[in-house]
């Protein structure tokens, strides 16, 4: 297939690439640019981060789990594209250079074009920009007061490229809902690739064939989020990082949960359709829909059905999708006043959940008068605590009153000891979350990020 | 003088603009091959066949090597000859090496590894520290026991016994950058570019590979992208199968682990258990301690006696204790074998007395900070040192001044006071608090390692090329041995270029360890240019009729009595006088004897001092946590240059509060890694570093004649990070009456435990 792009502010043009060829690989193996660097091949480390410009702007994205096709038509700029054609360095260099903000160096390619990026979009929330970049060296340190005084310089205008035009048409993919419908309908044993953040690794880790694939990004109307009514409605091509952004004001839980999932790279790539459609049971988004009480729409060819989200999980791997359906789109309240979200893992930013828990209890004079609790990690899928839930309502929403669902949770779990936690912590720690959720809604201070020293 | 000048790392602009090259970064020859290997599945057993026809028939694939393709040495092992590049019969471990695929691409040969099929006659593996304890399974033929004093008296007589013991877990090095070798066929022998901490160990493998002399090697190793003892041994495995297969297929060979396989295959930090009984008596004075040091080595030998030994001689830490046993057992497991990790052994050592001093602060109730302080060794200047547990007198000891200063500068009381204030008015969130000091015994400890050679050419322009021993991983080495060669001849460092660590111009060099590195290269460079500058003095006093100890080299120029001339125009009449301006330097540290096995002697020339406080705090709920404060001070003697030594401790630090937090390795019950990448294996992430983050350097300088009076930096802040987790320690204690008995790594899990424990809940 053929796939156009500009890099580093060339046109670039290729034919007959192989679909499942990573960007990483080609501008390594292909075009001698070894700026960028693979130091974990599965989109964990960053070390691959180049910048992706196109329609909706510009993001820093991992090269090791991105594919040409993702490409076409867009504007890619590595680590060599970063310093102006002169060779003067770009602010974010200079100021790594100046704090001393690289040791070994083999990360800062990754960290210089994640802080380009980030002077392009004006952000200074630079531990949330640099989750995604592992560095052993520095402890951070350097590479922070190195972005903090990036920030103060005048963004250059090299880094900003025009669109290439006159590409055509994305290869193998469908532009239209209604076309992927189409074709997805005669090749239901294709793969569909959204942003390839979990496929990617498919090919990357388990180097499996991927012999038909389908690339979604050119569906621009499954890339809306649309208010009907009291609920909004979002496309299954919507982004993580938009929906963190849209949702901040009127979901400011799931928004937050949303900082924390995967990394500011991943976020860039990843949709909800396919966290939604992946079925892990520890994906994150999930157990915070199905808590809002999210409706999951389905299309197979001009036919759509929809169900409660948490219907689509059947078992572990196996979701209710029959050949040739796929999301279009999953539908919340348009706000959630009183959602809570707690995501437990090793580390706090850019790490798996070991348990992701979500309640949107509603309380009226003191008592619970309604409650959806559902948990990331706790089963082979996201999964609603309907005896907690039984044992919350109608319940004070007391220490004391809330006693009934904590013994509850036995009868709604079974969960896994593995590399991540034991059962037994998990237990402990999915009660725990019913417990603070009641201490936050009462003002206790129960927030390890917002406490200084 | 260019030092003591905070100078930017020498590779700075070539990192950030991606042009510094790495070993996979070279441009290679047409033609070159890529290996992979295929690994074995089980942990324990004996190989009865192979099936490797799907991988000979896979795409791209050129030959697939067994053991019984190797033509000589099957070993890549660092001392013992244990560990065969490939297995020939015995599997030792899951993830051990069983066939060596090379293919067209890199891709071909990871996808055709996948193919093969081993037949293994399954044994039980040996996993667990206890188990080995009981099948007796280890190397050397017993525990290691090192005595001062009598403690068994000390415990029979005490008040009061305190017993207890701490798990520590492992530590993936996680360098950035891979694995990686390149083997180029040369006419008569191999050119090797490896990612190495050790190019001379590297040449003396491939040799042995290949049945050719250590002179028909050349190893050459420009920067690593991380290494942090990683890189020490590792890579054998890599430049050897590379330069076997170049030498079986005539083409140049190519190999570096893909993540996963490299976490599969390579050896990571000790992990084990260290037990204890401490002896107090009335005063609540400690006046004996007995260790049982556990030590999960793995499957082969590799540094692991060296590695032990360095976690018995940091068993006491900065505490004069009358009398200490340490009993330390190197125990041989069907794992990954364990290996070099930036301090050594020294930081489990370490963590031991650390915990004990914890535990009996706990239990008297006094605070910890005084605890340490009254038991410290006396300090540099005192007319009785104090004596180690292997008979060395501590002479410049600074930590009672060093840390004091710190407790004013941090404002230790304060700090304690209000986080005593906050735990009595929250419930979930508690806060814990903990001052720990480092002393750390710099020299490798095995004496004959402590030498370096360097080679300096100054050319008629007056530029000067200079190559040393050592290697590059990201710590500043080639930029602080520069700034010595311009010092030396009294010029700025942009005039010295540093050049890639390269066998054919400095041989039989030391792995670039034990933090040794500028200590030992920046002397022996150091003598270099002395060598060539004296020469020039020498010529310069002949022309002007004075004497060479007049010539002075300083700021570009060269001054002679009362004339001056450019340093350029200095060695140009030198050249034209036909003196040599290349010379050789070599250096051996003075004063160490060592004899390990008594454990007595002077192993180090000095040691190196630092203390951190670290402020946490802890959700009592999921045990979850996070490093909110770190103040460090720490002894570099006199900086060599300031932001580098910061850049160590700063990472250093937060490496070592990893090691002892979030990074958990887990093995499965089959003997399976199961955390093997970033994914699963959990680093500190940028938000992970502390928020207020104050680091600042001791103003002293060592009491011995380093080089500028300056002290080793690359492993001691790594144990800073005890302060974070003892941090944590005070947290959990904060949530009941009994010692929480913290394991590490802290994760939530552990954290959750040690808070019911304190609270005496059953667990």
């Amino acid at each position: 297939m053929d796939v156009t792009f500009l890099l580093n502010g060339e046109r670039v043009e290729l034919r007959g690439v192989d679909p499942t060829t990573t960007a990483l690989d080609w501008l390594r193996e292909r075009r001698g640019l070894t700026g960028t660097k693979e130091g974990c091949n599965e989109g964990d480390c960053g070390a691959c981060t180049v910048m992706l410009r196109d329609e909706g702007g510009v993001r820093a994205v991992n090269a090791c789990i991105l594919f040409l096709p993702q490409l076409h038509g867009k504007a890619l700029r590595t680590v060599e594209g970063i310093a102006a054609p002169d060779g003067a360095l770009h602010p974010v260099q200079q100021a790594m250079v100046d704090h001393h903000g690289s040791q070994c160096g083999f990360c800062t390619p990754g960290f210089v074009v994640s802080m380009a990026v980030a002077r392009e979009q004006g952000r200074r929330d630079h531990d949330d920009v640099l989750a995604g970049n592992l560095c052993r060296c520095t402890g951070y340190a350097p590479i922070v007061k190195a972005a903090e005084a990036a920030a103060e310089a005048p963004a250059p205008g090299w880094v900003v490229d025009a669109l290439p035009e006159g590409c055509g048409p994305a290869p193998v993919a469908p532009d239209s809902a209604d076309a992927l419908a189409a074709w997805y309908l005669d090749n239901p044993d294709a793969t569909l690739i959204a942003g390839a953040t979990d496929v990617g690794l498919w090919v990357t880790k388990q180097l499996r064939a991927l012999p038909k694939v389908a690339f979604l990004h050119a569906c621009a109307d499954l890339q809306r989020i649309d208010r009907q009514g009291d609920r909004l409605r979002i496309g299954a091509g919507v982004t993580v990082a938009r929906l963190r952004a849209d949702l901040a004001e009127s979901h400011p839980a799931f928004a937050e949960l949303l900082r924390r999932f995967a990394s500011e790279q991943v976020r860039a790539a990843a949709t909800i359709g396919g966290n939604i459609a992946n079925g892990s049971p520890i994906g994150d988004a999930p157990p915070a829909l199905i808590a809002m009480g999210a409706t999951l729409h389905l299309r197979r060819g001009d036919e759509r059905r929809e169900m409660p989200l948490e219907d689509f999980f059947l078992d572990y791997g196996r979701q209710d999708r029959r050949p040739g359906e796929f999301v279009e789109a999953v539908t919340i309240p348009a706000a959630a006043p009183n959602l809570t979200c707690h995501k437990l893992s090793k580390r706090f930013d850019q790490d798996i959940s070991a348990v992701c828990g979500c309640f949107d209890i509603a309380v009226a004079e003191g008592a619970v008068i309604a409650a959806r609790v559902a948990f990331g990690g706790m089963a082979g899928v996201p999964k609603r605590a309907a005896a907690v839930e039984a044992a919350l309502v109608g319940a004070p929403f007391t220490e004391d009153g809330i006693a009934p669902a904590l013994a509850a949770f036995d009868r709604d779990f079974t969960p896994l000891t593995d590399m991540r936690a034991s059962a037994a912590y998990r237990l402990a720690a999915a009660r725990a979350m019913l417990v603070r959720t009641l201490r936050a809604r009462a003002g206790e201070t129960v927030n390890l990020l917002e406490i200084g020293p | 003088m260019s030092v003591t000048k905070p100078l930017p790392h020498d590779s700075a602009r070539l990192h950030v603009t991606g042009a510094a090259r790495y070993v996979d970064d070279l441009p290679v020859p047409a033609g070159t091959l890529h290996l992979a290997f295929g690994m074995s599945g089980v942990a324990h057993g004996r190989i009865v066949a192979m099936e490797l026809d799907a991988v000979r028939a896979a795409p791209g694939v050129v030959a697939v090597l067994t053991a019984a393709d190797l033509p000589f040495a099957n070993d890549v092992s660092p001392v013992a000859h244990d560990e065969p590049l490939l297995a020939a019969d015995a599997v030792q471990y899951l993830g051990q090496p069983l066939f060596l695929v090379v293919a067209e691409t890199h891709l071909a040969a990871r996808k055709a590894a996948r193919l093969g099929r081993a037949e293994i006659a399954a044994d039980p593996p040996l996993l667990e520290i206890d188990a080995a304890l009981a099948a007796d399974s280890r190397f050397e033929s017993g525990p290691i026991t090192w005595q001062k004093g009598d403690t068994a008296r000390a415990l029979a007589s005490a008040d009061r016994v305190i017993e207890g013991s701490i798990a520590f877990g492992g530590q993936e090095h996680f360098y950035l950058e891979g694995q990686a070798a390149l083997a180029l066929p040369a006419e008569d022998g191999m050119v090797i570019h490896s990612s190495t901490q050790h190019p001379t160990e590297i040449q003396h493998k491939v040799a042995e590979a290949l049945g050719l002399p250590m002179n028909a090697v050349q190893v050459v190793m420009r920067r690593m992208g991380g290494g942090f003892g990683g890189k020490e041994s590792q890579g054998n495995a890599l430049a050897v199968a590379c330069a076997v297969a170049a030498r079986a297929t005539g083409k140049p060979c190519k190999m570096r682990y893909d993540r996963d396989d490299d976490m599969m295959i390579t050896g990571k930090r000790h992990d084990g258990r260290i037990d204890y009984r401490v002896a107090l008596d009335g005063t609540g004075r400690i006046t004996g301690v007995d260790f049982r040091q556990l030590m999960r080595c793995g499957w082969a030998q590799d540094l692991s006696l060296a590695v032990a030994d360095r976690a018995m001689l940091h068993a006491d830490n900065a505490y004069d204790i009358p009398a200490m046993r340490i009993e330390n057992h190197r125990l041989k497991t069907n794992t990954q074998s364990a290996t070099a990790f930036r301090g050594f052994g020294g930081p489990q050592g370490m963590l031991g007395i650390e915990r004990v001093m914890d535990h009996v602060a706990h239990a008297t109730g006094r605070d910890p900070v005084e605890l340490r302080r009254a038991q410290f060794y006396p300090e540099m200047g005192s007319q009785s040192p104090g004596i180690t547990p292997y008979g060395m007198p501590v002479e410049d000891f600074i930590l009672g001044a060093l840390v004091d200063r710190l407790s004013d500068s941090a404002d230790y009381a304060g700090r304690r006071k209000a986080v005593a204030d906050w735990n009595a008015a929250h419930r979930t969130l508690k806060k814990g608090l903990a001052l720990t000091p480092v002393k750390f015994g710099i020299s490798f400890t095995l004496t004959h390692l402590n030498q370096a050679g360097a080679l300096v050419h100054v050319y008629q322009d007056g530029s000067i090329h200079l190559n040393h021993g050592g290697t590059e991983m990201g710590q500043g080495l080639h930029r602080k041995v520069a700034q010595v060669a311009a010092a030396a001849f009294g010029v700025e460092p942009d005039r010295v270029r540093i050049t890639a660590t390269d066998t054919g111009k400095v041989p039989n060099t030391s792995a670039t360890a034990a933090s040794s590195g500028a200590d030992l290269n920046g002397m022996a460079v150091k003598a270099a240019c002395d060598t060539i500058r004296d020469r020039i003095a020498e010529l310069l006093a002949q022309e002007h009729q004075s004497e060479p100890r007049r010539v002075h080299f300083a700021g570009g120029k060269v001054f002679v009595g009362d004339a001056e001339i450019s340093f350029a125009e200095a060695v140009d009449r030198a050249w034209r006088a036909r003196v040599s301006l290349s010379a050789t330097g070599f250096y051996a540290t003075p004063k160490i004897t060592w004899d390990r096995l008594k454990g007595q002697g002077r192993p180090f020339y000095y040691f190196a001092y630092g203390a951190a406080l670290t402020e946490v705090a802890v959700d009592t709920l999921t045990g979850e946590n996070r490093i909110l404060a770190a103040h460090i001070l720490h002894d570099c003697g006199q900086s060599l240059n300031p932001a580098l030594d910061i850049g160590q401790i700063e990472g250093g630090y937060v490496q070592g509060a990893g090691w002892l937090t979030t990074e958990e390795l887990v093995w499965d019950d089959t003997g399976r890694l199961r955390t093997h990448a970033p994914s699963t294996y959990k680093i500190p992430a940028c938000s992970d570093r502390p928020r207020v983050f104050e680091v600042a350097l001791w103003d002293g300088e060592n009491r011995e004649e380093t080089i500028y009076r300056s002290k080793a930096v690359g492993e001691p802040p790594f144990m800073l990070g005890i302060s974070a987790f003892l941090a944590l320690s005070d947290a959990c204690a904060a949530c009941g009456p009994n010692y929480p008995a913290l394991d590490a790594p802290a994760t939530p899990e552990r954290v959750l435990a040690a808070i019911r424990r304190a609270r005496g809940e059953a667990e």
